[in-house]
């Protein structure tokens, strides 16, 4: 019993709600801790660029800070910046918001997520999410009181939500379906084509999409397509983005909603009072970032290519099925034909070569059998990454 | 294909040609041919190392020049330019535009061997109308590399 708890009504307690109580422990967390104790460990279980933010942008900053641009904003944020998100959202997904009422900028996309189930959601509704999937989609999910289901995708079909697989989880509370394309942490993508279809059920159900395109420009094979800009769903999607991955930003804590006027307004109510704005200096960061940030990102980009190449075409070599993930900075590489599961996996290849990789049962059930190996690192430590593996695997 | 190959190998000249057939897609071997080609084509010129004096503990003097030359009459500014860029005092040479004609950039021990080299060898020249040499103090970055390397590496060893 910690000592925080005490006796209400005669019950022992810890003042916690049992909606918050309920919700199990991140299995990121519980494996951080483990890596955290260790030196000299060669990490592929991080999800956030190893890029700096590229110096104009800091500078961008830098002089906001000069110029004592640090006071509030609006809550919905910087009209430039909702200006430069409109206009950069037109050109590169091809959906039209009006830069003023359709278009918040909140705390990272994390924020958006939570204010925008926060506002749509009635306590018992469902929200479908495909899985593996972000860690924080359940607890989110929980957390306004609503029904998490999750929905299996398959490794034989490069992680990709299929009609049939939506429908078979669609009943008549099901309100809202979370997308992720390209998608943490199987580097999953959807084309058009195969977005059209999801479409199609989101329209016989009535269903609306939150569809998180943090990893969009980090997208090496197609174009990205967003769901929001297929026909007839622009007025049921929330579409939300931020700067964490394309931008090497994420210590910046911003990104943004798009979605119709009256979503907005219902995510502002909740925004204004729970977070007022995003910081000034990040807005002003973020501004820069659109506007001029452009080549910088290609260039991380085609980084990522070249490391993602360098990964599949070592793994094949060690002999670790891997499809070849089309977006983000993962490989979600098959292990169970090692005879280990996800955990025993990281774990023994944490102890014995000192390489992290995160358990695929940590992003929900259907990762179980998988690890998800970031390749958000440099080239040397992927080399010495790589050889470990090697090693490892061929000790088993 | 040979651009990315470069760009490669311009960041980091020692990388084996097992990763870069890897991130290329491409087989070593034809990994190892394009890049003796591009040797051979004297498109790759050499492979240095990036070296931070100080620490080295090099006793180095370095210093910039302008040199304003005379054009000839057939080769423009070419002979002249290539007679000062052979002296190996000189690491680097350029044709500017502006108000002189060459930047010069040259390396000695001391103080004094640069000094003497610009005033007995260089200014002496026929065909060099002045120069102006300004010495270097400090180097923050030298050919695209941080002299003092940011501290980047504070992310947590996992995230989600």
């Amino acid at each position: 019993m910690s000592d925080m708890s005490v006796k209400r009504n005669g019950v022992v307690t810890d003042f916690v709600a049992n909606h918050v109580r309920s919700i199990p422990r991140s299995g990121i967390r519980d494996f951080f801790e483990i890596v955290q104790s260790m030196t000299d460990v060669v990490s592929l279980g991080i999800g956030e660029p190893d890029f700096a933010t590229p110096w104009h942008i800091r500078e961008a900053a830098i002089y906001a800070l000069e110029k004592g641009r640090t006071g509030y904003t609006s809550n919905l944020g910087l009209p430039r910046l909702r200006k430069s998100i409109a206009r950069y959202v037109r050109q590169n997904y091809h959906v039209e918001y009006d830069a003023l009422s359709e278009v918040l900028v909140a705390v990272g996309v994390s924020e958006a997520m939570d204010i925008a189930l926060r506002a749509v959601i009635n306590p018992g509704d469902e929200v479908l999410y495909h899985s593996p999937c972000y860690v924080s989609y359940s607890p989110s999910i929980l957390l306004v009181h609503g029904k998490p289901v999750e929905i299996p995708t398959l490794a034989e079909d490069h992680f990709k939500l299929r009609a049939e697989a939506l429908k078979a989880k669609i009943t008549p509370k099901s309100k809202v379906l979370i997308l992720n394309f390209p998608t943490n942490p199987t580097g999953a993508v959807m084309n058009q084509q195969e977005l059209l279809a999801i479409a199609e059920v989101c329209q016989q159900h009535d269903l609306l999409v939150i569809t998180d395109e943090i990893y969009s420009e980090l997208s090496y094979g197609e174009a990205h397509c967003s769901i929001a800009s297929l026909p007839g769903m622009r007025e049921r999607c929330i579409f939300l983005h931020g700067f964490s991955k394309a931008f090497a930003m994420t210590g910046f804590r911003v990104g943004y909603a798009c979605a119709p006027v009256a979503l907005i307004e219902a995510m502002m109510r909740i925004h204004q009072y729970a977070m007022l704005c995003a910081p000034i200096i990040s807005q002003e960061a973020a501004i820069e970032a659109l506007e001029n940030g452009q080549s910088d990102m290609e260039q991380m980009r085609e980084q990522y290519q070249l490391r993602r190449n360098f990964l599949l075409n070592s793994f094949r070599e060690i002999g670790i099925p891997c499809f070849n993930a089309q977006g983000a900075f993962y490989l979600f590489p098959r292990i169970d034909q090692t005879g280990l599961n996800s955990r025993e996996f990281a774990v023994r290849l944490l102890e014995e070569q000192k390489v992290a990789v995160v358990p695929g049962n940590a992003f929900g059930g259907s990762g179980e059998g998988h690890v998800r190996c970031s390749y958000a690192t440099g080239m040397d430590q992927l080399e010495v990454a790589v050889e470990r593996i090697g090693k490892f695997v061929r000790s088993l | 294909m040979d651009q990315q190959l470069l760009k490669l190998l311009e960041e980091n000249a020692l990388v084996s040609p097992e990763t870069l057939a890897k991130q290329l897609n491409l087989s070593v071997d034809q990994v190892k041919s394009r890049i003796k080609h591009l040797e051979e084509a004297k498109i790759i010129l050499a492979y240095k190392a990036i070296i931070d004096d100080d620490k080295a503990e090099f006793q180095t003097v370095k210093a910039v020049i302008e040199v304003r030359i005379t054009p000839e009459r057939g080769g423009g500014f070419n002979r002249l330019s290539d007679r000062i860029a052979r002296y190996p005092e000189v690491t680097s040479c350029f044709l500017m535009s502006g108000g002189y004609d060459l930047l010069v950039f040259v390396e000695g021990r001391t103080l004094k061997e640069v000094a003497m080299f610009v005033s007995e060898k260089l200014s002496t020249i026929q065909g060099v109308l002045s120069t102006a040499t300004h010495f270097t103090l400090k180097t923050y970055k030298e050919q695209g590399v941080m002299i003092d390397q940011e501290i980047s590496e504070e992310r947590l060893k996992v995230s989600p």
